[in-house]
């Protein structure tokens, strides 16, 4: 079952899904097999033959008018990770340019504050970044670029792509970092959740080659109040 | 060191599976597992035991197998020409194995994906909760030839062998769908053809989503709905851009922009998976409540298998009526001719 709290990506849509996958967590219904959020929704997929779809539909019913959704704090314990990052990427000043701005603007707009994870998808544990200033609405390459590495951060529609795998991608390549998104060999291998936030630090080729022999590209983290 | 199955030829896609593993598309990772999950039922009634032991799974050619312990095993998915050192097995059925024998499994005739189960299951350290490889998330890599599969330890109790006649879904025909989060934005007109319409599997397919296509226009809706990346799970069926369907399978992606016209019934997605190029697609609309009736628990599934079950050989020991057969025909004197 499908909650939508917008049609377009909304901040507020998006704090407002994460809240309500919380609240239905916390319902604990037996039946309910997983739960997940996209950009501005709740997903809950059950099992029909112990959660009967009208009685779902009467707990989301009754949950979604207990409150007003659109003003939901975010997730607790969430972590702000700083993350190093070189700021070289082949399509560094074509980004730049379809935003109006700048190379050097464009690195401080893409870094002036932490970016949410609004979403993880597309691959394991690879995090959809944002919201960007509006002037970062920009439509992803009519063409793909054939493979960017793991660790590619990319743009598009006011959203950074961090990349946890190689993969081709219509998004444009800005910068890179060495920080791994999903991590197979640890007992928990994604390392960022829903509402964590990033904030990236842009940092030299040289800087960045003596930050990332702390392990994690050099990637911090603090816990969010 | 623990015996194991060896894998003496394997064919190009040929994977270990289970029944995947539920509980990550918020970190997206879908739930992946058998493209045909209800194949890993039939091997868990073929030997006695439950459905999430791993098997292995063979797109199209099958490979040659080697134990180094006897053990029983099962066969089942689309049929596919088994034999046991040059002797034929019977598809559906399980069968003791001798250690050395070799086994050799070829090519579908009818149907895709087909499997090899293991008396205990195999042995391999699961990830996430699953045994089974999500070669589009990066978990896991495909079986090739030299790969030794250990077995697990625990003593097998190997029971007599035992076949089943499932049903045949490996020929197409009518899938039923049930209307999904953007059936409402398909013109009325556009879901009548859909449902008209006999699609073939198109060649573009893999255990991530299979293509249908047809002689038809596209069945596109009236104005491209801009759609935010949403969740999607396997048996749901997005309208590409280019306005043929595309239904997803088990290791499909966690979101996805496409309109959704429909989504398979759970029941009838191994139709779908086992569908071969140009096999005949037709999706027939229920509704919800009728979807859920029909709809098995796996507990439901696993009982009925059970009672299908029969034995492979009868031994004549188990037969009461046994004088009430003509054992011997065709007796003669000898001197006949």
């Amino acid at each position: 079952m499908l909650i939508t709290f917008a049609d377009e990506l909304e901040d507020a849509a998006n704090s407002a899904a994460f809240a309500f996958r919380a609240a239905i967590d916390a319902l604990n219904l037996a039946g309910v097999l997983e739960t997940s959020t996209s950009l501005t929704s709740a997903f809950v997929v059950y099992d029909p033959h112990i959660l009967p779809q009208a009685t779902l539909k009467d707990q989301i019913t009754s949950l979604l008018n207990a409150r007003d959704w659109s003003c939901a704090d975010l997730p607790q314990n969430r972590k702000l990770w700083h993350i190093p990052a070189v700021f070289d990427g082949p399509q560094l000043d074509e980004a730049a340019k379809l935003a109006g701005v700048t190379a050097q603007t464009a690195i401080e707009e893409l870094c002036q504050k932490p970016l949410r994870v609004l979403t993880i998808g597309h691959a394991p544990g690879q995090p959809y970044l944002g919201s960007l200033p509006p002037n970062w609405n920009i439509p992803r390459q009519t063409g793909l670029t054939k493979q960017v590495q793991t660790g590619a951060i990319t743009v598009a529609i006011r959203q950074i792509v961090l990349f946890s795998g190689p993969s081709p991608t219509g998004w444009r390549q800005v910068g890179r970092c060495d920080f791994r998104c999903f991590r197979p060999e640890q007992d928990n291998p994604f390392s960022l959740s829903p509402g964590d936030a990033v904030r990236f630090e842009p940092v030299d080729e040289a800087t960045f080659e003596t930050m990332r022999k702390a392990g994690n590209g050099g990637a911090t983290w603090e816990t969010l109040p | 060191m623990m015996p194991a199955l060896i894998i003496r030829q394997a064919g190009p896609s040929m994977t270990l599976q289970d029944l995947g593993r539920p509980g990550h598309m918020a970190f997206g990772v879908s739930t992946g597992g058998a493209a045909d999950r209800l194949a890993m039922f039939e091997g868990g009634a073929l030997l006695g035991q439950g459905a999430s032991c791993a098997a292995i799974e063979m797109a199209g050619i099958g490979g040659m197998f080697e134990v180094q312990r006897d053990i029983t095993i099962a066969l089942t998915g689309a049929p596919k020409r088994a034999r046991l050192d040059g002797v034929d097995l019977l598809w559906n059925a399980s069968h003791p194995i001798s250690a050395g024998q070799t086994l050799s499994i070829a090519g579908a005739p009818k149907g895709v994906y087909g499997y090899l189960h293991i008396l205990g299951g195999f042995a391999a350290v699961p990830f996430l909760g699953s045994r089974g490889a999500h070669l589009a998330a990066g978990i896991g890599t495909a079986l090739k030839e030299g790969d030794k599969l250990s077995l697990q330890t625990r003593p097998a109790s190997q029971g007599p062998a035992q076949k089943l006649s499932p049903p045949d879904r490996c020929s197409g025909g009518v899938v039923r769908v049930l209307p999904s989060v953007h059936t409402p934005f398909f013109a009325a007109e556009t879901i009548d053809r859909f449902s008209a319409t006999t699609f073939a599997r198109g060649p573009r397919g893999n255990r991530q989503g299979v293509e249908m296509t047809s002689d038809q226009k596209p069945f596109a809706l009236n104005d491209q709905l801009t759609i935010l990346s949403e969740p999607i799970m396997a048996g749901d069926i997005q309208m590409t851009g280019d306005g043929q369907p595309y239904v997803l399978l088990s290791e499909c992606q966690t979101t996805g922009g496409y309109p959704r016209i429909a989504m398979v019934h759970p029941e009838d997605l191994p139709i779908v998976a086992q569908a071969q190029t140009g096999t005949p697609i037709e999706f027939q609309f229920v509704d919800h409540a009728t979807a859920f009736a029909s709809c098995r628990s796996n507990d439901q599934i696993i009982a009925d298998l059970k009672r299908q079950l029969q034995p492979l050989v009868r031994d004549p020991r188990d037969i009461p009526d046994l004088l009430s057969y003509q054992l011997i025909s065709g007796a003669t004197t000898g001197r006949d001719g």
